[in-house]
């Protein structure tokens, strides 16, 4: 049977233009306008305006504090995913759908019950808070928690993104290095990350992007203290509470610029590895 | 096939574990332990009270008002991508990304200047009476935006497996357009429109960063669950915040079997069907 001339369903001379209408509407209204705004505000009042608040010392502070935060937490969570996805994709054992729901979690938990979970641990009244505080070692409202509520967000992104590529590519080539003598350690770093070095590229940006903007997790244990444990979000929030909406949009382009160059880096993701395309 | 041979399962095996322990399992033990210290008793008074009863409330209503929302919008739009060509086609594919890759605080400040009474939006809406910004509309409109991608990015891959044949075949049985895609298209694609409708209601019932802006925060109308939480720690309500937030944590637990079961439910709905 040919199906020259035959239309599918939807491409009726009426459907698709009206559908084609909806979704641009939709799309410009959803979500270019959030994104066009944030520029759009940011530099109303032109230019050195926007560079003076942007250089505001408690903004500074957080870009500083939201980098250094990316710095531990990237690489932690990089490491952590390739060492689940290693386990779970090239042995059989029991309890491996188990570790892969646990490895997945924090994905479906709430950002503000992990703060809060996390308070329960490390604060004043939590299981071990009493005793770190004795020994003068400062968690909770302090850097170290903010690092720690950034890995438990972002904990998934890199196991997600290199766990199929990995299941898919099998062992074969593993076998063969090790095989011909080479070490372990050897094999994954010459055979295995090469073979999802996009994957594992793309997880650690998603990784970078969502622990720079990572706000409700952040906002329960770090305390805000100005200067002192804000995160670029957090900053935008007390800048925008202040009625500082220009400071708060300005912080705000930073974060929107980091999200664009997330999508820039999928689409180049997308095009170096054509199984992922799509 | 002897998959034996790798080394480092226990390595590899054994940082896993540590790490989910102490990363993951060890807070929300943490969290329950507090939750349970408090009682059954006091554990039922404290999320059964009005306000926090209102503040689910807002919270479920919401996200299913935002999942309605990107259920219709989500499908139109991974339609338009797969079965369309058009110009600007894959910078809209790339568009749809926007919401996971922009923080929620960011989105949260945006949404609500679009939506203020002088802003893009607002002018035009609040002279017809819509109230969107520091309404409970707004919640919706922060949920819907912080969700959308999970439709789109569920169906688009099913949509694209579908190949014209089955199509034709009912179309010289004589079939229209509409029953076509109410008795052919729909059904193979409804266990993945149902997953991404779920994951979106799920990422909905947690959301913070963008509503809170837009919300206004006002008790017993927009106050969301997540917010009730952060008020009650900041009251130094400890026990009465982790009650709320383990609630919480029931519900993303429960969201994330009704997910899987539904995957599970798909893989053997194709299979059958193949």
């Amino acid at each position: 049977m040919s199906a020259k001339g035959r239309s599918r369903v939807g491409d009726g001379p009426v459907f698709r233009p009206l559908l084609l209408t909806l979704v641009m509407l939709g799309a410009a209204l959803l979500i270019v306008g959030p994104l066009a705004i944030i520029f759009v505000e940011a530099f109303k009042a032109g230019l050195g305006v926007y560079l003076s608040n942007l250089a505001a010392p408690d903004t500074v502070h957080a870009i500083g504090l939201t980098v250094l935060t990316a710095l531990v937490a990237v690489p932690v969570n990089v490491a952590f995913g390739v060492a689940a996805v290693w386990a779970i994709a090239k042995f059989e054992f029991p309890g491996k759908g188990l570790l892969t729901a646990l490895v997945e979690l924090p994905f479906s938990i709430s950002p503000i019950v992990a703060g809060v979970a996390y308070l329960f641990v490390y604060g004043a009244q939590g299981w071990f808070g009493p005793t770190l505080d004795a020994l003068g070692i400062k968690v909770m409202f302090a850097y170290p928690a903010i690092v720690l509520a950034s890995l438990f967000v972002t904990a998934p992104f890199v196991a997600r993104e290199i766990l199929p590529v990995m299941q898919q590519q099998g062992s074969d080539e593993e076998e063969a290095a090790l095989s011909l003598g080479a070490s372990g350690w050897r094999t994954l770093w010459s055979v295995t990350l090469p073979n999802v070095r996009w994957a594992l590229l793309y997880g650690a940006v998603l990784t970078n992007a969502r622990v720079m903007g990572e706000f409700g997790a952040v906002s329960v244990v770090s305390g805000s203290i100005r200067g002192v444990t804000n995160t670029l979000p957090l900053q935008i929030e007390l800048l925008y509470q202040d009625y500082n909406a220009a400071g708060a949009f300005a912080a705000a382009t930073v974060l929107a610029g980091i999200a664009l160059l997330t999508i820039v880096a999928k689409l180049i993701v997308e095009r170096m590895d054509p199984d992922r395309a799509g | 096939m002897p998959r034996t041979i790798l080394p480092g399962f226990r390595l590899a095996m054994g940082c896993t574990l540590l790490y989910v322990g102490v990363i993951v399992l060890l807070p929300l033990a943490a969290l329950v332990w507090q939750a349970a210290d408090l009682g059954w008793a006091r554990f039922v008074t404290v999320v059964t009270g009005d306000r926090a009863l209102a503040a689910f409330r807002v919270t479920v209503f919401s996200a299913l008002g935002a999942t309605a929302i990107n259920a219709v919008f989500g499908l139109a739009l991974a339609w338009a991508l797969v079965r369309y060509d058009f110009p600007g086609k894959r910078l809209l594919d790339a568009l749809v990304d926007v919401p996971f890759a922009l923080p929620t605080a960011v989105a949260g400040v945006a949404l609500t200047a679009l939506f203020a009474g002088n802003g893009w939006y607002g002018q035009f809406l609040e002279p017809l009476g819509i109230k969107v910004a520091y309404a409970p509309l707004g919640i919706v409109a922060a949920m819907t935006f912080t969700s959308l991608p999970f439709v789109v990015r569920s169906v688009q891959p099913v949509l694209e497996d579908l190949t014209a044949d089955v199509e034709e075949a009912a179309e010289t049985l004589g079939a229209g357009q509409a029953r076509i895609f109410a008795r052919v298209i729909f059904p193979a694609i409804f266990p993945a429109f149902l997953a991404g409708c779920s994951l979106a209601f799920a990422r909905s019932l947690g959301e913070f960063g963008a509503v809170i802006f837009i919300a206004g925060n006002q008790p017993f109308r927009t106050e969301i669950a997540a917010l009730l939480v952060f008020i009650r720690l900041e009251e130094y309500d400890y026990p009465a915040a982790a009650a709320i937030a383990s609630v919480m944590l029931g519900a993303a637990f429960l969201m994330l079997l009704v997910v899987n079961a539904i995957q599970l439910w798909s893989l053997r709905w194709t299979r059958t069907a193949s």
